[in-house]
């Protein structure tokens, strides 16, 4: 229980460091702020690669190896895309 | 001693996530931004595959090589107009992958004899009904962007009652679950129930309003990551989840007050589904220009403000519209873009496309700055848009776009209005502008039209 009023602890601090650095955020940069943030909740696949690398029963392997493909689209894709249209705001100056 | 280690680099990782969406708040430093943010998941995952737990690496070079191939192509090929699809997609992968993880967690825990306790299983309840939503609301928003399903939001009678009972029904296979954690099926029902949901959720929405929708679904992929962090006692998860959440939140906020809606009333409210009936008050005072005549008028210009909307991505204009700010900037002409925050079909959609062909973003001006600027202005050019630019949003308290911040382009000595017709945008309302006396109309499409005036300014 102790270990719950923690994680909750942590997850309400988290949040208001997330307004306080998302508010300055101009609105030019909203979608490679979405693409950005996407990818960085694709943390989820440090998850996914513990289901999928464990000693799980065959349905849990499955599930867990499509999670991590979803994960890893999510992660790569997400950085990348977001690279990509960050180096069209940078390039003119 | 190794769990502390494992521990404190997701602490790291953590950090470096803040620290990236920190540097995002300029262009300038946004790129290294990025980096860092990618940094701090590479820390992540090495040191997730130290993880005693993981005796197996053959799946995991699986799933990371086929997730890195598909993210890879799908990154490097979308085009700028489609990235309101391909963020969709990517919100909709995140939570999908969060409420598997915490799927698979209750099974693992279940093969070892163990009784998951009320808090593991409060929060896989959570991870499930929130990533399926998120997964195929994300499907929906998915289809309407892309055009397979239609755009128009879908409506019906008791349509509140519908949604109400199915997150009921969603709910009360949570409860059961959490009561009887040994019975899997109950995750399963829940989360097609769920899944149910998200469609429906979605599908209800319309076009205009797909901004809010994608923020909030992002919004939710952050919120599942965090919940699946309680199912796993994992921090790095807690921590990126609830700032992805936060800064779904924030945005979400942001299109609803560019509306001037509430959140409530975008998801539930039926707007724009109503065609009102044509009021004829565009009888007689509409005038419709040409090309040529537009660049007549901008010959004598010394300061324009172009404003884009979803017509531009569309048309895919951008090109066309990159070739006349040049022009006009080489001839003395100061050039401007005043763009709406809903604009497009996700936030800052139109900065990107812009972006993309090389225009400065000092040069893209938000609502409040560009407002003040319109009566020293000689022509504004709208190219594709039509709500964000209606003036009866200041002048009719009984329209529906009442209140709503507009772009005050009428105050400008000119404007020019690029649209295929005098149909109704979004909220189906019609627009007094393009009757105005210095309005003058160009039917025609936007990418065509730009390109004829360019063609035209050129010749003279």
């Amino acid at each position: 229980m102790e270990d719950l009023v923690m994680y909750i602890t942590v997850f309400v601090l988290a949040m208001f460091v997330g307004f306080e650095v998302i508010t300055k955020v101009p609105p030019t940069l909203h979608t490679p702020l979405m693409s950005g943030a996407n990818a960085i909740s694709g943390i989820t696949v440090v998850g996914a690669l513990i289901a999928a690398g464990s000693q799980n029963s065959g349905l849990a392997k499955f599930l867990g190896l499509l999670a991590l493909i979803f994960a890893t689209v999510n992660v790569v894709g997400g950085f990348l895309v977001t690279h990509r249209m960050l180096e069209m705001f940078r390039r003119k100056e | 001693m190794k769990e502390f280690m494992i521990n404190i680099a997701y602490l790291i990782s953590a950090s470096l996530f803040i620290f990236g969406l920190r540097n995002l708040s300029h262009p300038k430093t946004a790129v290294r931004g990025n980096m860092i943010g990618a940094l701090g998941m590479l820390v992540a995952v090495v040191v997730t595959l130290l993880d005693n737990r993981i005796v197996d690496f053959s799946l995991i070079i699986l799933g990371l090589l086929v997730g890195a191939v598909v993210g890879t192509v799908l990154a490097l090929r979308v085009q700028m107009t489609a990235m309101p699809q391909l963020v969709a997609v990517f919100n909709g992968l995140g939570g999908g992958a969060s409420a598997l993880v915490a799927g698979t967690a209750l099974y693992e825990l279940l093969s070892l004899g163990m009784t998951p306790d009320v808090p593991f299983t409060t929060a896989t309840v959570a991870s499930g009904i929130i990533g399926a939503v998120t997964f195929f609301g994300s499907g929906v928003a998915f289809g309407k962007l892309q055009g397979l399903i239609k755009e128009r939001p879908i409506r019906y009678s008791g349509e509140q009652v519908v949604k109400a009972l199915v997150f009921g029904l969603a709910l009360l296979f949570g409860l059961l679950l959490i009561k009887n954690p040994g019975d899997t099926h109950l995750y399963w029902l829940m989360i097609l129930v769920s899944s149910v949901l998200g469609v429906l959720l979605t599908i209800a929405i319309g076009g205009a309003d797909m901004p809010v929708v994608i923020a909030l679904l992002n919004s939710y992929s952050g919120l599942a990551a965090a919940a699946t962090g309680f199912v796993l006692e994992n921090n790095a998860l807690i921590i990126s989840g609830s700032l992805v959440g936060a800064s779904g939140i924030i945005l979400t906020n942001l299109m609803c007050k560019a509306m001037n809606r509430s959140l409530l009333n975008v998801l539930f409210g039926g707007f724009g589904e109503a065609v009102s009936e044509e009021e004829d008050i565009y009888q007689g005072k509409v005038k419709a220009t040409t090309p040529e005549e537009v660049a007549l008028i901008l010959e004598g210009a010394r300061r324009v403000v172009i404003v884009p909307g979803y017509g531009m991505a569309v048309a895919q204009a951008q090109y066309a519209v990159r070739d006349l700010y040049n022009l006009l900037e080489s001839r003395g002409v100061e050039v401007e873009f005043g763009i709406h925050p809903v604009a497009g079909r996700m936030p800052g959609h139109m900065n990107v496309l812009l972006a993309e062909v090389d225009i400065p973003y000092e040069k893209m001006k938000e609502l409040e700055e560009i407002n003040p600027t319109f009566d020293q202005t000689d022509v504004v050019i709208v190219i594709g848009a039509n709500d964000v630019v209606n003036p009866s949003a200041q002048t009719d308290p009984k329209s529906p776009i009442a209140g709503m911040p507009v772009l005050e382009v009428w105050k400008a000595r000119t404007v020019v209005v690029i649209k295929r017709s005098l149909s109704p945008g979004f909220a189906g309302i019609p627009n007094p502008l393009f009757a105005m006396e210095n309005t003058l109309m160009l039917f025609m499409d936007a990418k065509k039209a730009v390109q004829e005036i360019v063609n035209a300014l050129k010749e003279s």
